[in-house]
């Protein structure tokens, strides 16, 4: 029986197929998808801000890029997938409200990104796809069955990668 | 900041509900104006919930929504978020434009400025209610809009708060309106930046370092 997993703001969960992974409505969040296709297992993290170092102990982890993201993939390599084999997928990260602001909460979606493929990068995960800015939300779902990252938006259509 | 959400005591609590309740009252009035017809609002709720909770106070995260959003400058700044569920924004609009019937899910230019206007006028209305009893000046920023899904669009107040913590301090009326045939449901958030809390506690004399 397929589950559909659902992925909080500011948390992170991992499956095995025939799951499903969601996140509903993303904004400037980023929602970083990682698969092994030969296992058909994979991750799903759903981050609000780039960095953790102005956070204290014992917040959550699973808010920032750059904790979120190595948690994320020592849980799936957990459940049985294989390191090397990991791919990534990226979706959000967009500006909701448009200012003329040079205030840096309100360029939060794109710093995410930029944050979310450096750290991608460091931990030797492979960027395979990716759809994010603009100033629409999405809601994500990864399909472990398949790997396909899907996502819908009210009015820009919904697509596979 | 998480924290001094979570020992934030029931006078205090009752405080702010306070204050909540005012401002709402001032707003519905004002929008009762506005749309010619009967406002009905709930008591405020304040409550102190974990940031990943508050879109699901807007009926879930996916929820198609329209936000007026404003910032609030002075002394004590913080982020108002004025929501209503799309139909909702509709139903008020063609209200005021005296449209009969609507043909498409497109605002025009000037649907835009009237639902800003609104919020505009929201906002004003507690922030009033807000500085009469801290006797803090506070100015709204200029109304931005947007209709997306819910979690999309409190992304912008929620990630602020997220620097600091993992809760909010969300004071949240819900209003309504018997438009004849429709109805009007809205939401109104006032969030305060970190540290803009404390400000106002002082300013009210029911802050307690003790």
């Amino acid at each position: 029986m397929a589950d559909t997993i659902k992925v909080a703001m500011a948390d992170l969960k991992v499956g095995r197929a025939p799951d499903t992974l969601i996140s509903y409505g993303l904004g400037s969040c980023v929602g970083i998808a990682i698969y092994d296709s030969t296992t058909k297992i994979g991750g799903l993290a759903h981050i609000m801000l780039p960095n953790s170092t102005q956070s204290r102990a014992g917040e959550n982890n699973a808010k920032f890029a750059d904790t979120a993201i190595p948690i994320l993939i020592k849980e799936v390599v957990r459940l049985g997938a294989i390191h090397s084999r990991l791919v990534a997928k990226i979706a959000g990260g967009s500006q909701m409200f448009n200012f003329s602001s040079s205030n840096d909460i309100m360029r939060i979606g794109e710093r995410n990104a930029e944050a979310v493929r450096a750290i991608l990068k460091k931990e030797g995960l492979r960027l395979i796809a990716e759809d994010v800015g603009g100033t629409y939300g999405r809601t994500v779902e990864l399909i472990l069955d398949t790997g396909v990252y899907k996502i819908k938006t009210i009015d820009k259509g919904c697509k596979n990668m | 900041m998480s924290d001094e959400l979570l020992r934030l005591d029931a006078l205090q609590l009752d405080a702010l509900r306070e204050i909540g309740n005012v401002g709402a009252g001032n707003a519905a009035t004002a929008l009762s104006q506005l749309i010619n017809r009967r406002i009905e609002m709930s008591v405020p709720k304040v409550s102190v919930a974990p940031i990943s909770d508050v879109p699901e106070l807007v009926g879930g995260a996916e929820a198609i929504v329209a936000g007026v959003f404003l910032r609030v400058f002075g002394k004590a700044p913080g982020s108002i978020m004025f929501i209503l569920p799309r139909e909702s924004a509709y139903v008020m609009v063609d209200n005021l434009m005296g449209r009969v019937e609507r043909d498409s899910l497109e605002l025009t230019e000037m649907d835009e400025s009237a639902l800003k206007e609104i919020g505009n006028i929201v906002a004003g209305a507690y922030l009033n209610a807000l500085a009469h009893f801290t006797q803090i000046t506070l100015l709204p920023s200029i109304p931005h809009l947007a209709i997306d899904m819910a979690g999309a669009i409190l992304s912008i107040i929620l990630t602020a708060l997220g620097q600091v913590g993992d809760y909010a301090l969300v004071i949240e009326t819900e209003f309504s309106a018997d438009m004849g045939n429709s109805e009007i449901k809205g939401h109104f958030f006032l969030i305060p930046d970190p540290g803009s809390l404390n400000t106002i506690l002082n300013a009210i004399g029911v802050w307690n370092d003790g």
